[in-house]
């Protein structure tokens, strides 16, 4: 079969094709040059669903929620896109992507498009293509997208810089670990979510993570939202709804308010500087391997030194380079 | 051509489905690690899927290989309809790979339906990871 222009996959992705769509989302993983045009166009019409973050310790039950999530946004008529994320290997780049097994009960609904990512290297608990394949779904018309991050230690938080609304779900019985963990990734939540809530010990946590929110409260900056706190049984369906209820009055703070405003201002910077790292890096890589050895035999033998070699380098790679957009 | 280059560096994605009322899963677990450990991204369909289920997920995972493995018997009733659906999803262009435990008259049958490999129970994992690579980067960019 012969490569389809990204162009056309776009048109066909307009029309409701999760071929082509599945493809795209391929493209910008990899970064295929040819497809970044049809990208470009993608973003500029994209900003229309709601992007939900659902981000947790591992083992914390992030994709069964997502998969009861999604079910119960299909009953009332929503289209759902997710992206979920697991970690690759350090060691050989590979990757086992478990996440659409806890989803199986919306594998043959066509109002559900399921992409499991891999971080190929990326930190911050995300891919670096997920925001790209966010941007697909939204252009194909799903209304809510769940961005499921990797399971998470303490200071993965990028997925709240990628979200309208971000869940932070901890599970019962962790005890000190709740803890350990409070500095970080606690403090981006909009809504708490706690797991596994038919358990005997999840109102414990539910007190926990309350009464944190209430000493932030006390001593922290007033806040136009205050946070909830949800215990779900995704076993049992027990919290589900209550869950959509949170999720609505979020999205409902966040529209048309200085709030909203300031929050989708802070993910368009966040996206910008990501990608400038990447472009950086990228072109940093590609420049050292040509002007790093000529300049490393003039440090060498002394005639430099490391400090004023580097701003050489620097300026040989990435001055001409970007030079022109200035104009 | 540029989107060549940006192949090469790319893990190959890999769906193994099990699909039917087949319950042995040891292979299939044994060839993800395998695969994962060749630098893959594995998904892995759980059991019990069906040819609906699994051709969906390899549409939406837009993977390059598709492999399915079966232990139960079911291939002439499996492969058909996995290929039907492909073709009207329009993703026609995916490597269909087979593994498990079938006999031989099956294993000319499928192949006629456009199963590129049969990779049966004593196949080394290596000589798995390298089918795969051959398969994928014959097909070249897409």
């Amino acid at each position: 079969m012969s490569y389809v222009p990204s162009q056309d996959l776009l048109q066909q992705l307009r029309s409701g094709n999760p071929w082509a769509l599945g493809r795209l989302i391929s493209r910008a993983e990899v970064g295929v040059p040819e497809a970044r045009q049809a990208l470009a166009e993608v973003y500029r019409s994209a900003g229309t669903a709601h992007v939900i973050g659902v981000t947790g310790v591992p083992g914390s039950g992030k994709s069964t929620l997502v998969g009861k999530l999604a079910g119960a946004l299909r009953a009332r008529g929503e289209k759902v896109g997710i992206v979920a994320i697991d970690p690759s290997s350090p060691y050989s780049g590979g990757a086992i992507l478990g996440d659409r097994i806890r989803m199986s009960e919306l594998a043959n609904d066509p109002g559900v498009f399921i992409r499991s990512m891999a971080t190929r290297g990326a930190t911050g608990g995300m891919a670096r293509a997920a925001l790209d394949a966010v941007d697909l779904l939204d252009v194909a018309g799903f209304h809510t997208i769940i961005l499921e991050t990797v399971g998470v230690g303490q200071d993965e938080v990028e997925v709240a810089h990628a979200s309208d609304t971000t869940i932070v779900v901890s599970a019962p019985g962790l005890g000190d670990e709740i803890q350990a963990i409070k500095a970080g990734v606690l403090e981006i939540a909009d809504i708490h979510v706690v797991s596994k809530c038919d358990r005997d010990d999840a109102n414990r946590t539910i007190t926990d993570l309350k009464q944190m929110l209430t000493l932030g409260s006390v001593v922290g900056p007033k806040r136009a939202w205050a946070i909830p706190v949800v215990g779900v049984s995704s076993y049992t369906g027990e919290g589900i709804d209550d869950l959509l209820v949170r999720m609505t009055a979020h999205r409902a703070a966040m529209t048309d308010s200085e709030l909203g405003r300031e929050r989708r201002r802070r993910v368009a910077e966040f996206r910008l500087q990501k990608t400038a790292e990447t472009l950086l890096l990228e072109r940093f890589t590609a420049g050292a391997e040509a002007f790093a050895p000529a300049l490393a035999v003039t440090l060498t033998g002394r005639g430099t030194d490391p400090y004023a070699a580097a701003r050489q380098l620097i300026a040989k790679t990435i001055r001409e380079e970007y030079s022109n957009e200035l104009a | 051509m540029e989107q060549l280059l940006a192949m090469d560096q790319t893990p190959i994605r890999v769906l193994l489905a099990k699909v039917g009322l087949d319950g042995h899963d040891r292979g299939v677990k044994v060839v993800a690690r395998a695969l994962r450990d060749a630098g893959m991204d594995v998904i892995y369909s759980g059991l019990h899927r069906t040819p609906d289920e699994v051709v969906n997920t390899a549409v939406q995972e837009d993977v390059d290989v598709l492999g399915v493995s079966l232990l139960s018997g079911v291939q002439l009733t499996v492969f058909p309809k996995i290929f039907a659906l492909l073709e009207e999803k329009g993703a026609g262009d995916l490597i269909v790979i087979a593994g498990g435990v079938m006999p031989d008259e099956d294993i000319v049958a499928i192949r006629k339906l456009g199963v590129r490999e049969v990779l049966l129970q004593d196949t080394p994992p290596q000589a798995i990871v390298e089918s795969i690579r051959t398969l994928v980067a014959a097909r070249g960019a897409r």
